[in-house]
């Protein structure tokens, strides 16, 4: 990045500058692009390297959380392993959890589970990516801990009176994914077909699965 | 290395008044709960924040909450709960009135 203009014309510091407005130019995206110009320029990284390592962190998504409740949903002992060690079980799938720990929490029929971080943004990114917006909000953050079954039926999901609302804050090490119900009349479906029911939300107890599509002929 | 406390204990979250980062939030402070399960042991991110990697580890554990413990008007189910993590130094048993 170059700054060749000219010197010949006083600086206000205090001058409103409409780019300073902009979200690329707040204060922290600025000194990150320093940070990233000089790391490149030094050869300590090379912008490839950069680009490469967004993509890996932006790559995984709810097609691997899809993936480990499919599997759960059809394999009694795969789901036993996978309550017990999150993250062993995972591994076993090839997906490469890089949490301490992945702790995996069962809806059922007398407990619905939802995940939180209120103090910042702690998500299982290495299995669902990089973590919503709404997430990362101190509106959800705040609400989902003291009112969460407002925040659920704003969301669309009334909970039932009789079902224990869990809400899990993840404050340290453990990352945590929704084991939701297994929604009924999916009998005939494969495990590729499950996943697809699966949704981001649903993952995180925002939402259900989606229901199966009506069967045909 | 045994951990201090086992799932099913009865535990009071203490509420210590340092400066700095800490991962034990406000509304658990004072507040009683019960050892759900022990996590291992971690970084001390009260340590780590401030560049100090090999401080010890501290044993980790997740406690199991009754929302109506928590927030003194909760307007859910009186069966509502939360679970969160927390240090083991930020722990006492309940029954451990010092």
């Amino acid at each position: 990045m170059g700054d060749e203009h000219d010197h010949d014309h006083a600086h206000d510091a205090h001058a409103p500058d409409a780019r300073e407005e902009l979200p690329e130019n707040s204060r922290h995206e600025l000194m990150a692009k320093a940070l990233r110009e000089l790391l490149i320029e030094k050869g300590l990284v090379t912008a490839d390297e950069v680009r490469a390592m967004i993509e890996q962190l932006e790559s995984p998504g709810v097609h691997l959380g899809a993936r480990i409740v499919a599997r759960a949903w059809v394999d009694a002992d795969f789901r036993r392993r996978l309550l017990t060690d999150g993250k062993a079980a995972i591994m076993e799938l090839g997906i490469p959890a890089t949490e301490a720990q992945i702790v995996v929490v069962e809806n059922a029929p007398r407990i619905h589970n939802m995940i939180v971080c209120t103090l910042c943004s702690c998500y299982p990114r290495s299995i669902l990516g990089q973590p919503p917006a709404w997430y990362v909000s101190g509106n959800y953050r705040s609400r989902a801990i003291h009112e969460p079954r407002a925040v659920l039926a704003e969301l669309g999901i009334t909970i039932p009176d009789h079902v224990e609302v869990r809400v899990h804050d993840s404050t340290a090490e453990m990352r945590y994914l929704v084991l939701p119900m297994r929604p009924p009349g999916t009998d005939q479906l494969s495990e590729e077909q499950l996943a697809q029911l699966l949704t981001r939300d649903s993952l995180i107890g925002t939402a259900l699965p989606l229901a199966p599509a009506p069967a045909t002929g | 290395m045994p951990s201090k406390f086992i799932p099913g204990d009865r535990v009071r979250v203490l509420n210590l008044e340092f400066p700095g980062h800490v991962r034990t939030p406000g509304y658990v402070r004072n507040r009683f709960g019960t050892i759900e399960r022990y996590c291992g042991a971690f970084p001390n991110p009260e340590r780590r924040a401030y560049g100090e990697y090999d401080a010890p580890r501290r044993e980790l554990y997740r406690v199991h909450f009754r929302q109506r413990d928590l927030w003194p008007g909760y307007t859910g189910m009186p069966g509502d709960t939360v679970e969160v993590e927390i240090y083991e130094h930020w722990l006492a048993l309940a029954s451990d009135q010092s």
